[in-house]
């Protein structure tokens, strides 16, 4: 048990309480830690945050996941009213997603950032989505120089549209950014953050080519009614102010075997999801079949999101 | 495994050869071998369209007809064509499709209450989308693999299973462009006022 995170940080408060608290349960024992928290389930509602101190997500035993959950859960339903359930979705075994987005049909029309939107208990007041969807110039394929705020009529005349979230790069700059290993990259490809690690440093945010992580300026503000219940530790749960959140593949859907929401909200069909590790499978017939690309290649980020043209 | 790749291979030759062939392509796959899976249901028109008369019945719903109740008795129009409005009767159809001729599509020999492939073979209207792979086979080869067309459901079809839109839920025989729409609203965060990046 002993500390390998550097804290290097300027963020002198965060950083203290960490450390402070991780060494208290250095001290502690793992059995005993579990079973002196297991009473705290009852309490919940009278403990402040800070004070259920927790450990890095993949440093938890069992029994102590199962706790932090049912508080999250406990916490949820107590402030929505609603019959909340916070899970926590492993990687399935064998299998690595990918993603593929055919440009030819894609119209714009922001229903698959608005899917993402309400599936992720995304904050209102900003319209927050995991998706921007750029208005290009046909010709043109550099995503920066495109529009995200058009607000007419699409598909406009010599457009076209490319939507851009986390690109789950096998070599994600994001992840080696992060001072405190806050965000990591799981074995199905799903490069994750644990809201109650990261500290908000935003440094993952700088570091990401393709604008892809959104940082929590204020505590997500959902109204109770429209709060999606089915949440996911790593996921969709309602994120604490101040910490970075990005796609997540809606891990809690595609993890039990479900189509992200963005492809089912997609009312063209010009997205494409699935296991690369299956030969039969259509994210493989569509690498294999059409000529796809990668955005900035150049970088060596090997994005495991790809786009196409028809022709 | 194999005999899928087989059949798509077969698939592919026949419908890029054109409208001008004659092999309508079965719509559903073979089920692989391997574990047990959940179905992938195409979603399929209800039976064949009907013409309201504007007139109610006793209980006051609509009263519609059949194709065949007037096209049976009158003989077919081989020219009559998309783009072109007709003036006796189905004024409003308007229609932008290629101009192909009406009975491209629908079954002049059984007044017009099912539709007809290149090849002469009737053809139910549930079953449209034989009717569109012949003439657009890289679009239906696409959509057998899950790259057009959409879908709601499992990826893992050992888990759940698939609905499928059918070829006329987004494209209307008539007039298949895919419609304008307004956009969802967009983005309302710092990332647009970074300034315009040039
Ligand atoms: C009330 C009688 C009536 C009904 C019911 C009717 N039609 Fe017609 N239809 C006509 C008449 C009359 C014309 C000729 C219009 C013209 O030439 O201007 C016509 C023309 C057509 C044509 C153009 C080719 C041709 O032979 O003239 C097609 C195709 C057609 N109808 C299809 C249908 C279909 C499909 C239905 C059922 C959904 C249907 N019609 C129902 C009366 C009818
Ligand atoms: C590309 C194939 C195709 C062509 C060409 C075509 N139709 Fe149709 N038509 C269909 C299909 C399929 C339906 C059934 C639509 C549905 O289920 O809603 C239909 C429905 C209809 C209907 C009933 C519903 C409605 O829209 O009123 C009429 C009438 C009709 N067609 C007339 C015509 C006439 C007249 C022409 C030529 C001017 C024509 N069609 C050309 C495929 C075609
Ligand atoms: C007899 C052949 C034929 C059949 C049957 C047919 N089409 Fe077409 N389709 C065409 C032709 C020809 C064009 C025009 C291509 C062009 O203009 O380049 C076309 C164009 C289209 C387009 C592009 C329209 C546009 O304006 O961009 C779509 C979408 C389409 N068809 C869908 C369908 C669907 C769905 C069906 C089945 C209901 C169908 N087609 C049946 C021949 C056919
Ligand atoms: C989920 C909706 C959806 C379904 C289902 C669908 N399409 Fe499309 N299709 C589209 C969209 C969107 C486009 C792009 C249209 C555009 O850019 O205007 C398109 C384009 C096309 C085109 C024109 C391609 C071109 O080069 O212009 C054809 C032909 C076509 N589809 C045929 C089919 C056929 C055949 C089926 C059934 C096997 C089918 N589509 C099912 C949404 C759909």
């Amino acid at each position: 048990m002993s500390e390998k995170k550097p804290f290097s940080l300027p963020v002198v408060g965060e950083v203290d309480r960490r450390t402070t608290l991780k060494a208290g349960a250095a001290t502690l024992g793992l059995a005993a830690w579990a079973a002196a928290l297991k009473p705290m389930v009852e309490w919940a509602s009278s403990l402040d945050r800070d004070e259920f101190f927790q450990k890095h997500y993949r440093e938890l035993t069992r029994e102590q996941l199962q706790v932090i959950l049912h508080k999250l859960t406990f916490e949820a339903r107590k402030e929505t009213g609603k019959p909340v359930t916070v899970k926590d979705h492993k990687p399935i075994p064998g299998v690595v997603f990918a993603y593929a987005l055919n440009l030819s049909i894609c119209i714009g029309c922001r229903k698959c950032a608005e899917a993402c939107h309400v599936e992720n208990n995304h904050d209102r007041p900003s319209n927050q989505s995991y998706i921007r969807v750029f208005e290009m110039q046909k010709g043109g394929i550099d995503f920066e120089k495109g529009n995200t705020t058009y607000d007419r009529p699409v598909p406009g005349k010599d457009k076209y549209y490319m939507p851009v979230q986390c690109q789950q790069c096998e070599n994600p700059p994001c992840v080696s950014a992060c001072p405190i290993e806050a965000t990591w990259q799981e074995s199905d490809g799903i490069v994750v953050v644990d809201y109650n690690w990261c500290i908000g440093c935003r440094y993952c945010e700088a570091a990401c080519p393709y604008h892809a992580r959104r940082f929590n300026w204020t505590k997500p503000e959902v109204p109770p009614d429209e709060v999606n219940p089915n949440q996911s530790y790593l996921s969709n749960r309602i994120r604490p102010q101040g910490v970075m959140e990005k796609c997540t593949f809606c891990l809690h859907r595609t993890r039990e075997g479900r189509m992200p929401a963005c492809l089912e909200a997609c009312p063209t069909g010009a997205r494409v999801f699935g296991n690369i590790l299956d030969p039969d499978s259509e994210i493989r017939w569509v690498l294999e079949n059409k000529r796809v690309f990668v955005l900035k290649e150049e970088l060596g980020t090997k994005p495991r999101f790809y786009y196409f043209f028809d022709k | 495994m194999l005999g899928r790749d087989a059949l798509m291979l077969s698939l592919v030759v026949v419908m890029s050869a054109g409208c001008s062939r004659s092999a309508p392509a079965p719509i559903e796959l073979p089920d692989p071998v391997g574990p047990p899976r959940f179905p992938v249901v195409i979603r399929k028109p209800l039976e064949a369209p009907k013409i309201l008369t504007g007139s109610v019945d006793e209980k006051g719903n609509p009263i519609s007809i059949g194709c065949a109740t007037c096209h049976t008795t009158n003989p077919s129009n081989p020219e009559a064509r998309l783009g072109t409005l007709l003036t006796k009767f189905h004024q409003s159809l308007r229609g932008q499709h290629g101009h192909l001729t009406c009975i491209s599509c629908h079954n002049p020999d059984e007044g017009y209450a099912s539709l007809r492939l290149a090849d002469g073979k009737r053809l139910p209207y549930s079953e449209v989308m034989q009717l569109c792979a012949q003439c657009h086979g890289p679009q239906y080869r696409d959509y057998l693999h899950g790259a057009h067309g959409g879908m709601t459901g499992y990826w893992d079809l050992s888990r759940g299973g698939r609905e499928r839109n059918n070829c006329v839920d987004c494209h209307h025989p008539h007039a298949p462009r895919y419609p304008t729409v307004m956009p969802a609203r967009g983005p309302n965060d710092r990332f647009q006022t970074r300034g315009s990046h040039e």
